[in-house]
Parts: structure tokens; C-alpha cells; sequence
């Protein structure tokens, strides 16, 4: 079946009133960077639904891109043909049999718009739906509950046919809701979090701190390569790593061991604060869930969150473990993260931090440390990457600071082909 | 003597390896120094590098990266087939199946075996040396674990039928199916002796112009072997032992040559074959044993002798002229064996004792040729004056 034409539903941003059109820009705008691939495919954002003609595309390959969208609540393929009732039939028929399971139910939905074509209504329905009964094996019809409904078109140009209609990613396109910085520390919970926060909306960014040589470079690679599993989502995702070495060997120095981790917190809250001010987001993200360690204590948040006005979103804050393991493995990002390297998370850590940190404490023991300085230095050093889903650790790779300023260009790995 | 002088038809024992090859080898010697399990810099690079060799090979044989294996050469392959089926199938069954004709690699593990109670039957080959596949059909049998024939017969370069085995075997999921295609490489389409049921198959470098000491096997994914080699987990824990790069990349290096222009050099060589098999059969007296079909023979080898006249006679006559053959197999050619591939095709032994094997690569020359076929003929008539 050669298929002309996506037909795209918008899921439920067709409630939201006068932002109704900014939404559908930005769905627009992620679905034309989707489909960059396919530059014959034209992309016409209606009012209620979007229309992908495909110029000669293939719908197949071009529906799979479509499936990683937020924002889209269902999408069919359509065929158009010419106002032709013999065609009309055998194209119903092609259709169906692309996808018919003997012994399903059917029924015909028709809309005429254009008045002129030889049938009615009521003749298309009847036609076509007995041409299809007595050429589809053990069809059967229903009309209050069908498994599949074959729905025809007439308008002036032509008869458009659907009958398959797939299920989209649902939530609402990402961007519409603006932008925030993404905790990423390598580990199950904060790539689920990305992916949730994307799905009502949310551009991310993932902020990564590496604690060089305390971090390893597999570290660093392992969460480009989780970024790189959230990129189809959107296309591509910013990625910060952040020099947080000097911080926590600090800290280390002068906080006693049961607010370390307090501390350090602290310190990566202000500094992604910074950051999300510095490249106007509006909120933080983070994969903390309730209880489930010392940090994610309400009383650890209390003492945390002692450092900002910026909100901190938590999407996975309520969700068991296995939950949140049910979600890595759907947008597979489940099997990297339990790769064991050590993160900025893991070293240094006290073996008994304290679950009921107070505040006062935190302030007392972080006036020991020049705050400023070490943000300051912090921010300077941080490195900017851009990680598609095409990510490769050898490939070549620009790196910018945080103004997006160009700093660096890496080069290909040695293809060492003198050698073989 | 000088060296291109020489006239090298032994190129089934060993080739000469490669000036590109060689200088690869001597560069990642010297040049990439790191161990490939190293967490460093140097580590990874050379990680990278095996990585590429791997990819490189995998490509060329048409697998995936990962079921390429690298070994020591063919003998450890055709050792770790076979006993590693042997440890790891033992319950299900201790019967396998070779060729009469493989290599001793093959037929001395599958004597050590038979020692631990394994039971093997050999295939039984027609007069023309290939094997019987109906007498391979009624071999089989239930507890039968493991089939292993080789693609390419190394002393008279005979062609077996594997696509018809491995047709017979999609019957018997279960057992192991081996080719070992050390000889084949590069001198029949990949395509006829690779094809999807086969699970294992055996590569050495040495025989296409790479270094010594280093092959690789194929092996499907989703197959099981027990290591032979246990230690520090290389090769996805089936093999340890530190990777050695240099002749990995080497090999590496040699496979894409060989591929270069692979027909026309199959043409050539058959052409050498085909011009000194007609020069030959002019004498009575001279015996062929490579068969004159040439749809199953390998265009490199031509097995051949003088009635009357043992084998390494003929060697050490041609030797004077600077003209290298071999009696049969390098491997067992020093030993007092019978060709143990003549004694399958139940050639008599008297017949048997005076085969000689050319074994061509595509460097070597016409002109070589009819250098052969000159020192043939001068000792054709002293040798047999004294006989």
C-alpha cells in the first residue's frame, strides 16, 4: 500500500485554549526536526489535526520518528486517490488487506464534502463495505463496535482513505512548557525523570557533574550516552558537564562527615540554579524519590532546598523503585545506567549520613567554605555538548561554555587505517 | 641463493607474509603499546584498534563484530570446537561426526576425545575425495552433538559439500556444525562454504599472506562453547589472555588484501593450475590425484605423482632447482605418516607414497610455472633412469 498522507491528532494541548497555537508551532517545529530526514515530506499544522503529505516518502519510515513525539495523541496513514469509484473500492480493499485479520469486525465511516461524486453517503458506505465482505476472508460487520473502521473522505480534490490509526506518545510537545535543567548523575532515576518531565513539555538540559579523577571518564560517557537516549524525544539535548572536583574536595576538608552530603547537595543545587539562570530555564529537575535515600529524606529536602526560589520539579518523587525500573527499561535506558562506574553521587560518601540534617547546621558548616569562588569556578569550567541520538563517544565534538561560546572542537578518534 | 629466485609452491603449508602486513605488525608493535583491557589512555587505544580489526574482519566475512573470536591459529580453532562442544554438550550426548579427510588438528583432538569416552565417526569420502553424503546421513543420530567437515581438503583441494550438509543438518538444530575453512579462505566464494547453518568455522593468517600465530573463528551468536582458555576474561570472557594486537591487525590487514580483486586472483591461480596439470598429463606416468572437475576442486592445489617415485624424492629433485613443494600436509609431512587423505579415497599405499602437493598463491607467476614444468622434465628422465 503506498500511502500519500499522515493524518496527525493532537492529544490533549486542543484544550488549551489560547496557547492552542503555540502548541501547535512547537509540535510543528519538533515534528519538522524529526523528520529532517524526510525533506520531500511537506507538513501543514491545522488547527485540529496536522497532515504530513509525503511527496514519495515512505510511510513506514516516516511514521517511526512520529512515535517518539509528545504531543501527538494518535496518527494514520491516508491514501488520496482521484474522485474514482472503482478505484475508491480496490483502494479500500489494498488498504485493508495491509492490516486485516481474518475474523475481525469492520464498518465504513464515510464523509462527503464534495456533493458532486456519483454516490451518496449512504451508496459509499454500501458499496465499499460490500466489496470489502466479499472480498476479505471471514470479514464480518459491526457497526456499534468494530475493530477496525475504514474511513473515507470525498472533498473536491480527491478521496482520502484511513483505517489504521496508531497510538502516539500522548503529553504535550516538548518546549511548550519551557525550559529546565535536568540533574543527570548516570544512576535509574534522573533519566526517568528527564523523560517525564519531557513528556509535559519540558526542554531539558542535562547537568552532569563529574569529579574528575574520582569519576572516570567511562562515567562520563555512560550519562552522554543515557542523554543520548532521550534525545529522540526532541532531536537533540544540551549537555553541561560540570567540574565539581575542587567542590567536593573541599567539602571534604572542612564539613564533618554526616552533613557531606548535605553540603555537597546544596552545592549542586546553587550551582544548577546558576546554570538555569545563566541559559533562561525556569526550573530544575531531579530523579529524587521520597525516602529512598538519605538525601531524598523530606528532611534532607528541607535542608537542600534551603538554597533556591527556583522550582524543583521531581517527577518520580512518588513512584516505587520498580516503577521507576518499569519506565528506564520502556525507553531503554535501564541497562546503562546499572553499568557500574562510580559517580559524583557515590565517592566520598559517608557511611552514615545524616537522614535529619538541619538547616542551621548546613548554613554553620558551609560558612567554612568560599561559596562564591567555587561556583564561580565551577561555572567557568563548564563544558557544553550537544548529544543526538546518533551518539557516538569516538565521534568528533564541539564543546561551548555555558554562554555558548565556542571552545573547543575535538577530532575523530585515530581511524587507524595506515594500520588496517 | 637469492630469495626471487625462489619458486614457492607451498603455499598451502604457510604464504609469505605480506610487505604491508609486515610493516602494520612493526608499527603496532612499536607504536601502540597499551594493553587493550587497560583503563587508561593507552588502554583505550589500543581498544579502539582491536575493536576496528574486529569490525573490520566482521565486515569482510559478512558477520556481526561480536562473533568473531580471535585464536592462535587454526589448530587452536579445530582444538576449541571440539572440546569445547565436547565440555559443554557432554550431557546432551558424546557422539560426533568428521570427515576421513580433515586435518590432523581435528583428527588428533577427536582422538583425545574419544580417549575421554567420546565416540567419533568418521565420514567415509568417495574415490575422488569428497565426502559420502549419504553415508553421512545414516551417521547421524540422536545424541549426535557435533558435525565437522572441512571446507576445502588441504592436500588435494578438494571442495566439500557443505551447503548440502548444512541442508540435512537444518533438520538437527541441535548439533554443532564445524567447517574448518583454513584452506578455503579466499580461494572459494565465502558465500558457499559461511552459509547460515553453519555455527563454527576455523580461519589461520598464515595461510593468506598474515602473520603466524594468530586466526580467528567464526562463531554464530546465540551458540555455546566451554572456554579452552580461562583467566582474565578477553575475547567476551571465551578466551583469555592478553589480545596480540600486532598480528591481530596484521591479519586484519591481510583479509582486506586478500579480498582485493579476489576473482581475478582465483582466476589466475587456476590458470597456473590448469597450465601445469596439461603439461603433466602429458607423461604416462604421472598420477593425479586432485580430481579434474574443476567445480569441486580449490583453484591452488594440484596433488599429483610420479608412479614409481616416492614423493620426497621429487621434493628434494625440484629443491636443487630452488623450486619449493611439499610432499603432503606440512603438518604431518616430516613424519612417516601416509597421506592420511589418499588413504581415505583408498588410493593404494604404494600409489599413495609418491604424491607430491603444488600449492599456488596468486603471486606466483606463469613463468614460475614452466620453470616446474622444465626441472620436471629434466628429473623425470634421471629419476627414472635410477628407478
Amino acid at each position: 500500500m503506498e500511502y500519500t498522507e499522515i493524518m496527525v491528532r493532537y492529544g490533549e494541548l486542543s484544550t488549551k485554549g489560547k496557547n492552542r497555537k503555540t502548541f501547535i508551532q512547537q509540535l510543528a517545529q519538533n515534528v519538522r526536526q524529526a523528520l529532517r530526514p524526510f525533506p520531500e515530506v511537506k507538513i501543514q499544522a491545522l488547527r485540529d489535526r496536522m497532515h504530513l503529505v509525503l511527496n514519495g516518502a515512505d510511510a513506514n519510515q516516516v511514521m517511526q520518528p512520529l512515535q517518539k513525539i509528545f504531543g501527538i495523541q494518535t496518527f494514520s496513514p491516508v491514501v488520496k486517490i482521484e474522485l474514482d469509484e472503482e478505484k475508491l473500492k480496490e483502494t479500500a480493499l489494498a488498504m485493508m488487506k495491509d492490516h486485516y485479520v481474518a475474523g475481525e469486525t469492520f464498518k465504513v465511516v464515510t464523509k462527503r464534502a464534495y456533493h458532486e461524486f456519483i454516490w451518496d453517503t449512504h451508496q459509499i458506505n454500501q458499496e465499499v463495505g460490500g466489496y470489502l465482505f466479499e472480498h476479505l476472508p471471514y470479514a464480518k460487520v459491526d457497526m456499534k463496535n468494530p475493530d477496525v473502521t475504514l474511513r473515507i473522505e470525498v472533498r473536491m480534490d480527491g478521496i482520502y482513505l484511513m483505517s489504521q490509526v496508531i497510538k502516539g506518545m500522548g503529553g504535550l510537545p516538548v518546549g511548550s512548557s519551557g525550559k529546565g535543567m535536568l540533574m543527570l548523575s548516570g544512576g535509574i532515576d534522573s533519566p526517568v525523570a528527564g523523560y517525564l518531565a519531557m513528556k509535559r513539555g519540558v526542554k531539558i538540559e542535562a547537568v552532569h557533574f563529574a569529579s574528575p579523577p574520582y569519576t572516570s571518564p567511562q562515567a562520563l560517557v555512560k550519562t552522554k550516552q543515557l542523554t543520548a537516549k532521550l534525545a529522540p524525544y526532541v532531536g537533540n539535548i544540551s549537555f553541561l558537564e560540570v567540574p565539581f572536583t575542587e567542590i567536593q574536595e573541599e567539602i571534604k576538608k572542612v564539613v564533618p562527615e554526616g552533613y557531606l552530603m548535605t553540603v555537597t547537595r546544596r552545592m549542586m543545587v546553587r550551582l544548577c540554579d546558576a546554570i538555569v539562570e545563566h541559559r533562561h530555564g525556569l526550573a530544575m529537575i531531579n530523579g529524587e524519590s521520597l525516602g529512598q535515600v538519605a538525601s531524598q529524606t523530606m528532611h534532607s529536602m528541607v535542608a537542600i532546598n534551603d538554597v533556591t526560589n527556583t522550582p524543583i520539579l521531581r517527577p518520580v518523587i512518588t513512584m516505587d523503585k520498580l516503577e521507576i525500573i518499569d519506565i528506564a527499561q520502556q525507553i531503554d535506558t535501564y541497562d546503562l545506567s546499572i553499568q557500574p562506574f562510580e559517580d559524583c553521587c557515590t565517592i566520598f560518601t559517608p557511611p552514615a549520613p545524616k537522614t535529619r540534617p538541619k538547616v542551621e547546621k548546613a548554613r554553620e558548616y558551609e560558612a567554612r567554605l568560599d561559596v562564591e569562588g567555587l561556583i564561580q569556578r565551577s561555572l567557568e569550567g563548564i563544558k557544553v555538548t550537544k548529544i543526538d541520538a546518533q551518539y557516538d563517544e569516538h565521534q568528533a565534538e564541539k564543546v561551548w561554555n555555558i554562554d555558548g561560546e565556542l571552545v573547543a572542537e575535538t577530532f575523530e578518534e585515530e581511524d587507524f587505517s595506515d594500520l588496517l | 641463493m637469492r630469495l626471487e629466485e625462489q619458486i614457492y609452491f607451498d603455499n598451502s603449508a604457510t604464504t609469505k607474509i605480506h610487505p604491508e602486513v609486515a610493516q602494520a605488525y612493526i608499527k603496532t608493535s612499536e607504536q601502540i603499546m597499551g594493553n587493550p583491557s587497560s583503563l587508561h589512555q593507552l588502554g583505550s587505544q589500543a581498544s579502539l584498534l582491536l575493536r576496528k580489526a574486529r569490525l573490520q574482519i566482521a565486515e569482510t566475512m559478512g558477520c556481526q563484530p561480536n562473533e568473531i573470536f580471535f585464536t592462535s591459529g587454526g589448530t587452536e580453532g579445530d582444538n576449541w570446537v571440539l572440546k569445547g562442544t565436547a565440555i559443554e554438550k557432554r550431557r546432551y550426548g558424546k557422539h560426533m561426526l568428521i570427515s576421513a579427510i580433515e586435518h590432523p588438528a581435528i583428527k588428533e583432538t577427536a582422538a583425545q576425545l574419544r580417549e575421554l569416552g567420546f565416540e567419533i565417526d568418521e565420514i567415509p569420502v568417495t574415490k575422488e575425495g569428497i565426502i559420502d553424503i549419504e553415508a553421512f546421513q545414516s551417521l547421524l543420530r540422536e545424541d549426535t552433538i557435533l558435525v565437522s567437515v572441512m571446507a576445502v581438503n588441504n592436500e588435494i583441494g578438494t571442495i566439500q559439500p557443505i551447503a548440502q550438509v548444512a541442508e540435512i543438518l537444518e533438520s538437527y538444530p541441535q548439533i554443532h556444525f564445524h567447517v574448518d575453512a583454513v584452506q578455503a579462505i579466499g580461494q572459494i566464494p565465502t558465500e558457499d562454504y559461511l552459509v547460515p547453518r553453519v555455527d563454527f568455522a576455523t580461519f589461520s593468517a598464515h595461510k593468506f599472506h598474515g602473520p603466524r600465530g594468530i586466526g580467528f573463528i567464526y562463531w554464530k551468536e546465540g551458540r555455546r562453547l566451554a572456554p579452552l582458555l580461562t583467566g582474565g576474561g578477553q575475547e567476551q570472557n571465551q578466551r583469555s589472555g592478553t589480545e596480540n594486537l600486532p598480528a591481530i591487525v596484521g591479519m586484519a590487514k591481510a583479509l582486506r588484501l586478500l579480498f582485493t580483486n579476489n576473482q581475478e586472483k582465483r582466476q589466475h591461480e587456476r590458470e597456473l593450475q590448469q597450465t601445469l596439470r596439461q603439461a603433466l598429463s602429458e607423461y604416462q606416468d604421472v598420477h593425479f590425484f586432485t580430481p579434474a572437475d574443476e567445480t569441486i576442486t580449490a583453484p591452488h592445489i594440484l596433488c599429483f605423482g610420479l608412479e614409481g617415485i616416492r614423493g620426497e624424492v621429487l621434493v628434494h629433485a625440484l629443491e636443487q632447482q630452488h623450486i619449493f613443494i611439499s610432499t603432503t600436509s606440512a603438518c604431518s609431512s616430516k613424519k612417516d605418516l601416509k597421506m592420511n587423505t589418499l588413504q581415505a579415497m583408498k588410493v593404494p599405499g604404494d600409489i599413495a607414497d609418491t604424491a607430491v602437493r603444488v600449492s599456488f598463491c596468486a603471486e606466483n607467476t606463469l613463468s614460475e610455472v614452466h620453470k616446474m614444468i622444465q626441472a620436471f622434465a629434466l628429473y623425470h628422465h634421471r629419476l627414472k633412469d635410477h628407478s
